[in-house]
């Protein structure tokens, strides 16, 4: 009754291709972003722009460059946190050799170098498929980390080796570093994301990302038919090595403020990995709702308990906490296996037709 | 029906998110303390976890809390995760803390730049950045009773006392085992500058975090390389697996230095008898015959509210956790004393840790004579260098081996203080300190 296109016809070209063709999407999408934009930042407190809002943005981007690859090109990859560490040393680099440029410019150039390294190791994914791709992916994982280890030049040599980042402004708002509100960067965090998702659709639905689907559901077909697999799963590698290497950088930026090379462990990318299949692979919605799932949740719950006067101790909410996600998790894959994307979509199915169910 | 369900489970979500949050007594302060019972470094993280909350526990069973306020204790689990501890500041950021304890390293320097801005000090004892001793520069932050540095350099001079003075040391051979994190990083700088000085060298075997129960191949390397004394950084489940594997290229336990960190029972207690004769650093007493800790037993851990195993009650570590708190409450009672609030503040807390005057009668009033040293803080010494000693394994407990002494401040403290420069200009704009100076 509610959620029904009849009635909207499209008259030409443009209204037919539009990314939400139907108006309730435009009204829906409308509303989430209006929210997003006009009432979080001036309702929520400190703590959950802080510590919720914004690593859950961040790493709903993560999510989608890890889709993009696992998801829509069909190649497995455990490398995501190792990505994402490259785009956050890359921009601690780029920052600190030139710190008059723009963090914003910084955090997107950052990108590129994750998605250099993401393409050198995709290069395997040429010969070897599934599983066997996934070990390669694993090797870059921790080839990366021990970069980050052991090559001092890439945290200037800092004695405790970790990467502290430097305060930056933003038309002059502080958006990085301790004196950062979590407004500003809430909004620089959000801008960010949207602007990538949007382009990210948008490739998605054109020639390059049926290119990549091509080669995930058949890639000798896909061949056959003329498409190119090193292009093809060259250019999945760097698109989403770009965008973990945007999101790792801006984890650094303007969520952790300072990371030692355990952040970018084995642990991150495993993580990204869940919310991409929990979300819903080959889904860009599925991805926020995988982040907010595994990120947001445990936070929640944790944090839930004690805000409304319920006394339990610290740990052993940490260990019910897992149980109930760990529950939650095995639930979710055997009531829908394709991810909380799919039951969105089976909820719109049902209120197309809802209150008439066989009509 | 879906629809009903929907809009039922709305309603509830709706009424949870809105659910009065609870007022908090009249006069009480809130002092959160970060822990981890969970995760590889629970084995260390549970006795200070038991010690820091037992000791604020008995403050309030016993006297009420501090002249009438009562502290209101809150645990937050980190399970020595960085990313979780930031969600911990944040999340007790908002119930105006009076001190954090991050009980990390790596978290302390994560929140060293926020606690200026937020304006709460940060207590990172014995653990953190080391240069955080130079209150001119981070006024907020305090690492008493010695840091990182102090505490190497005090290794090194036991080191040369044994060997029969510091030029003795030239030629030595002088391992460093450390869990490659910030925690373990951490002393290398001034180690190196001593190799340098004093002419000794200096190896580093780095354990990575994850295979820190598994350092066969690092100690092979010590069989190889055969150093003359061994100087270990470790924690959590890196301890006992060093001590063990230690005992297993049959290296001289003797010439095994821990810091404070790697001096848990578990720790030593994990290679028993064969263990005996590894020693590590120590500032504060070890067993249960003080005042102090009979009073814990008594209000608290016979009374069932603590969570201390009885068996490890008043082990090294769990004491540690004790002398963490009693920085803590000491800081507010200083606090109402120069304020002459009740109810203090985190800025007032921050003059009060930075006043602190711990005198032989005032550890005689706590009932620690003999179980801590004294204890003076100004503003420009955050950390006040103090004395340590050593204690060693027997076989089955900590005993104390030798003199307190002094760490060698007059070499550390001008190395801090270029390094507190560095990290300035390294994370410039560093604001300018503007906090007054009360006079003691």
């Amino acid at each position: 009754m509610f959620y029904r296109e009849a009635g909207q016809f499209k008259t030409s070209y443009e209204a037919d291709q539009q990314v939400f063709p139907i108006l309730q999407d435009r009204i829906g999408v409308a509303i989430i972003l209006g929210v997003a934009i006009f009432i979080v930042p001036f309702v929520a407190n400190d703590f959950f722009l802080s510590a919720i809002a914004i690593p859950f943005l961040i790493l709903a981007l993560a999510t989608i460059g890890l889709n993009v690859l696992t998801g829509y090109a069909g190649q497995l990859s455990l490398g995501t946190g190792g990505f994402m560490g490259v785009g956050a040393y890359a921009c601690y680099k780029l920052t600190t050799l030139f710190p008059d440029v723009s963090i914003v410019v910084h955090i997107l150039l950052s990108g590129f170098a994750a998605a250099a390294v993401g393409m050198v190791f995709g290069l395997p994914s040429l010969r070897i498929k599934g599983l066997y791709l996934a070990v390669t992916t694993l090797a870059a994982q921790f080839f990366l980390e021990w970069c980050f280890i052991r090559i001092p030049w890439l945290y200037n040599y800092n004695a405790s080796g970790a990467i502290e980042v430097p305060g930056r402004q933003i038309l002059g708002t502080m958006v990085t570093g301790a004196s950062a509100g979590s407004v500003p960067r809430y909004f620089t965090v959000l801008a960010i994301v949207i602007l990538l998702t949007v382009l990210v659709k948008n490739l998605l639905r054109g020639r390059i990302g049926r290119q990549w689907m091509m080669i995930r559901d058949m890639d000798i077909a896909a061949e056959l038919m003329g498409v190119r697999p090193l292009y093809a799963k060259l250019s999945a590698f760097a698109v989403s090595s770009y965008l973990c290497g945007v999101a790792g950088a801006m984890f650094v930026f303007f969520y952790l403020g300072a990371a030692e090379p355990s952040a970018f462990s084995i642990t991150l990318s495993f993580q990204i990995l869940f919310m991409a299949i929990l979300g819903g692979l080959g889904s860009l919605v599925g991805c926020f709702f995988g982040a907010a799932f595994i990120w947001a949740l445990p936070i929640i719950l944790r944090a839930g308990p004690p805000m409304i006067g319920i006394p339990i101790a610290a740990e052993t909410a940490f260990h019910i906490t897992s149980m109930i996600i760990g529950a939650l998790i095995v639930t979710f894959l055997i009531l829908e296996p394709h991810g909380l994307a799919r039951l969105w979509q089976i909820g719109k199915e049902k209120l197309r037709v809802w209150p008439f169910p066989y009509a | 029906m879906k629809m009903k369900s929907l809009i039922a489970g709305g309603i509830l979500a709706a009424m949870a998110s809105t659910a009065a949050l609870p007022a908090f007594a009249q006069d009480s302060v809130y002092v959160p303390l970060f822990s981890y019972r969970t995760g590889p470094f629970a084995g260390s993280g549970i006795p200070i976890a038991n010690g820091m909350s037992d000791y604020l526990t008995m403050l309030n069973e016993r006297d009420g809390g501090i002249n009438g306020v009562r502290i209101n204790i809150e645990e937050c689990e980190t399970g020595y995760d960085t990313q979780k501890g930031v969600e911990c500041y944040e999340q007790v950021k908002a119930k105006n803390p009076l001190v954090i304890s991050p009980y990390s390293t790596g978290i302390t320097l994560q929140v060293i730049p926020k606690a200026g801005v937020d304006k709460i000090p940060v207590l990172s004892m014995a653990y953190g950045l080391s240069a955080a001793a130079v209150g001119d520069v981070f006024p907020w932050v305090f690492n008493p009773p010695a840091t990182y540095w102090d505490g190497a350099s005090a290794i090194v001079a036991d080191i040369a006392r044994r060997e029969g003075g510091l030029e003795s040391l030239k030629g030595k051979k002088i391992g460093y085992i450390y869990l490659d994190a910030g925690y373990g990083k951490e002393p290398i700088p001034l180690l190196e500058d001593f190799a340098k000085a004093y002419g000794f060298d200096l190896t580093l075997y780095p354990v990575p975090g994850k295979e820190m129960q598994n350092q066969s191949s690092q100690w092979l390397n010590v069989r190889r390389d055969r150093p003359d004394y061994m100087i270990m950084w470790g924690w959590g489940a890196m301890n006992p697996t060093a001590v063990k594997e230690a005992i297993k290229i049959r290296f001289p336990m003797d010439k095994f230095y821990g810091v404070w960190w790697s001096g848990g029972n578990d720790d030593a207690g994990a290679g028993g008898e064969d263990a005996k004769g590894y020693r590590t650093m120590n500032f504060h007493g070890v067993g249960s015959d003080y005042p102090v800790i009979a009073d814990i037993k008594k209000y608290v851990v016979d009374a069932g509210k603590s969570q201390v195993d009885p068996a490890k009650f008043a082990d090294n570590l769990y004491n540690r956790g004790v002398y963490n708190s009693m920085l803590i409450a000491e800081g507010i009672r200083r606090a109402q004393e120069l304020t002459g609030k009740k109810v203090i503040d985190a800025t007032d807390m921050r003059a009060g840790l930075e006043n602190l005057n711990i005198d032989e009668a005032r550890l005689k009033d706590m009932g620690m004579e003999g179980f801590a040293g004294t204890l003076k803080l100004s503003c420009s010494d955050h950390s006040g260098h103090h004395q340590v000693y050593v204690v060693e394994w027997d076989g089955k407990d900590w005993q104390k081996s030798g003199e307190w002494f002094s760490p060698m401040t007059d070499v550390v403290r001008p190395m801090l203080e270029t390094a507190a420069e560095e990290y300035k200009a390294a994370n410039s704009p560093w604001p300018e300190r503007t906090e007054p100076c009360l006079s003691n």
